[in-house]
């Protein structure tokens, strides 16, 4: 187990990371530029980068430098890149019907925080774990889940879905580098790659939405009913 | 094995190669049409001639078992029926040169990617083989580039990703519970995963089991996230909505089962079956509301598709030899006889120029052939007999009858019951309507690829509802064992 010894250091870092991915994804609920969106995603994949290098360093999993390098390259420089590419080419600065307000946004987000929080203590007790970083781990991955579902509920743009999806899978991504560092590097690495295939598909379409449907809002692709 | 196994890869491999080399449409329609084939015939072999214990290769990385070679074979069937059938569709579309290379490119790709995934020994590789099959298809679906199908397949990518998000952290969560018994760093496949699912706490089982159903159970067009199914089937051409249903589907049922299997055993395994067998019921329930007020043709189709998978689901709920035969043999039903009835609505629409019920009338006075084909496949498609389908759907209603759950039995019954009728009906205002087609009759003429592959998949369905060799039951039974 990473998390059984650990220094103070290395636990107040950990915890520092989770907060700070936490805090970034509430950016995103509280802002309706998509710029700002894709800008606080690239930043929370840094700091994902940064947990992994740090779990490599203080519990010896050589290979998560590797990964800690390519989610830094992929996660925080080129799906950020390609997404601000689509946000320029499409001429979306915003979103425009978002269904809640920004404020009642993050209200939502911390509600399901503390959700997030009593289903990871619940799991907590099962398990019979006292460990703070694993409750903090599992709290952060299902929090990042449930608010990267809020994005997609309540933005109808397509961008706005795209970047909802990612941050549930940087929430997952999160969640294991904590408490499964060791699972099998090549999963990881397909991972990695599988995003950016789906980054780039998501793209294209988003750019055939643009030119054969007129509309990238969900509001207004209703064509397909019953 | 193995080797059998990398020829049936090798084969679209090929085939994917040569449509990138030139745009030529025959040869490209050649091409196609000979890995299908190849497929089908590998598929085959690779099906009697596997061991029935399932085995590991490739330091556990490929799983060969009968049941996997099961789903292998129906997809190979589905490819070589869509493959025909393509031919002529993309003929009479008037798709030439690079477009038809890249049709064909892709239709072989997607081939390829739903072969490999029933070999995935890892449950995070096979998650991955899946998101790779949503990719390749999502191209296809909107191949036409039309609004309503670039709408349909951004909907399809959306939905099933955000769907398997969900199935990859109920994979974490479960791999994480087995670290406290097999240290931090053990391979993950299937066995493992089984072999350390007694010693995890049941609710933990069951949480991590929910989040795999939900995930692949988007996939596989389970209600209530079966949302993207019926816009993807009916928007995407005939032959890829007959790829989608007959051969996609199954590989997505493959993983919830699989999970099940791990779950065996366990004090979670009874409330996992009961869950699976409430989607079932549920996706039974919304599929006969939407097929009895259904106005778009394919639409039906798709509607029908999810009816499908709520028996395939049920009968792996309720499980025994009798439940899983039953649901094996409605996979290979399924895919032949959905195939025929994608395309009859292929052929429908092009010649009376809409996908709407209400502007499709006379089809026998109009279509002999091609009618007389597609209405038998509808009367079996709703699990009438002598076809196929009744046998399967028979032998997973008397699965269910005596068991834990013999009150999806009941509920069963009466939901075929309403979709026969609502099926049925569409047929009879179609077929037998009285009132002339509101646009004049129709006066495009089928070619032979068109009709061909109808015939094919009518005769299979049919010899399989007569005859059920002995031989069957016991590849049945020694499946489950190991699925």
């Amino acid at each position: 187990m990473l998390t059984a010894h650990l220094n103070s250091l290395a636990t107040s870092l950990f915890s520092f990371l989770m907060t700070l991915a936490l805090v970034l994804s509430f950016v995103m609920l509280g802002s309706h530029w998509l710029r700002n969106h894709v800008l606080a995603f690239a930043a929370e994949s840094w700091v994902i980068a940064a947990l992994s290098a740090s779990v490599a360093y203080y519990g010896h999993y050589k290979e998560l430098y590797v990964i800690a390098g390519l989610t830094a390259l992929f996660r925080g420089a080129l799906l950020p890149y390609l997404l601000l590419r689509l946000v320029n080419r499409l001429k979306i600065d915003r979103e425009f019907t978002p269904l809640f307000r920004p404020a009642s946004g993050m209200v939502v987000g911390a509600v399901l925080i503390l959700i997030a929080f009593a289903l990871s203590s619940s799991i907590g007790d099962k398990l019979g774990i006292t460990n703070n970083i694993t409750l903090m781990a599992l709290t952060a991955m299902f929090g990042l889940n449930l608010i990267g579902f809020l994005l997609m509920v309540v933005r109808s743009e397509a961008i706005s879905h795209i970047l909802g999806l990612l941050v549930i899978e940087n929430g997952i991504f999160l969640g294991s580098q904590i408490l499964v560092p060791g699972l099998p590097i090549l999963l990881e690495l397909v991972i990695l790659f599988d995003l950016l295939i789906i980054v780039m598909t998501f793209g294209i379409l988003v750019r055939y939405l643009k030119v054969h449907a007129g509309t990238t809002s969900s509001r207004d692709l209703q064509k397909l009913v019953g | 094995m193995l080797i059998v196994m990398e020829i049936l890869w090798a084969i679209p491999i090929l085939a994917i190669l040569m449509s990138l080399l030139g745009s030529n449409r025959v040869r490209n329609e050649y091409v196609n049409l000979s890995s299908s084939a190849a497929v089908f015939v590998t598929a085959l072999v690779l099906l009697v001639f596997s061991p029935n214990k399932p085995q590991s290769h490739v330091s556990g990385y490929i799983l060969i078992s009968p049941f996997g070679n099961w789903v292998t074979l129906c997809t190979g069937a589905v490819y070589l029926l869509a493959s025909i059938y393509s031919t002529g569709y993309m003929r009479i579309l008037n798709i030439t040169g690079s477009q038809a290379a890249k049709f064909y490119g892709l239709l072989e790709g997607f081939a390829l990617t739903m072969l490999i995934v029933p070999f995935m020994n890892n449950p995070g590789l096979y998650w991955i083989a899946i998101d790779f099959t949503t990719i390749v298809s999502a191209f296809l679906v909107g191949f036409e580039r039309e609004a309503e199908s670039i709408e349909a397949s951004w909907k399809y990518l959306i939905v099933v990703s955000s769907g398997l998000s969900l199935s990859l952290l109920g994979i974490v969560l479960f791999y994480w519970a087995g670290t406290f018994h097999l240290g931090p760093v053990y391979s993950m496949t299937w066995a493992t995963l089984h072999s350390v699912a007694g010693k995890i706490p049941a609710s933990l089982l069951l949480t991590s089991f929910l989040l795999v159903l939900v995930g692949f159970g988007t996939k596989a067009g389970l209600a209530p996230m079966h949302t993207w199914l019926p816009d993807a089937h009916s928007e995407g051409p005939a032959p890829v909505s007959a790829m989608l249903s007959g051969a996609l589907l199954n590989t997505a049922i493959l993983g919830i089962v699989r999970f099940m299997d791990v779950l065996d055993g366990t004090k979670a395994s009874i409330p996992a079956h009961l869950a699976v067998i409430v989607l079932g019921v549920f996706s039974l329930s919304i599929a006969a509301m939407f097929i009895v007020r259904q106005q778009g043709i394919k639409r039906l189709m798709a509607y029908s598709s999810i009816e499908h998978m709520g028996i395939i689901a049920i009968g792996f709920g309720f499980g025994g030899v009798l439940g899983i035969a039953g649901a094996m043999y409605q996979m290979l039903n399924h895919s032949l006889n959905k195939s025929l009835l994608f395309f009859g609505a292929g052929n429908a629409m092009r010649s009376y120029g809409s996908k709407e019920i209400d502007r499709i009338r006379r089809v026998l006075s109009f279509y002999p052939v091609t009618g007389t084909l597609w209405l038998l496949g509808a009367i079996a498609i709703t699990g009438a007999p002598p076809f196929g389908l009744f046998q399967s759907e028979l032998a997973i209603l008397r699965a269910g009858i005596g068991g834990r759950n013999s009150w999806a039995v009941w509920v069963i019954g009466l939901l075929l019951i309403v979709i026969f009728i609502g099926f049925m009906n569409h047929f009879r205002s179609m077929f037998f309507g009285l009132e002339p087609t509101p646009d004049g009759s129709p006066t495009m003429q089928f070619n032979g690829w068109l009709e061909v592959p109808m015939w094919l998949s009518l005769a299979a369905i049919l010899v399989l509802g007569l005859w059920w060799p002995s031989g069957m039951l016991h590849f049945f039974t020694e499946a489950g064992k190991g699925l």
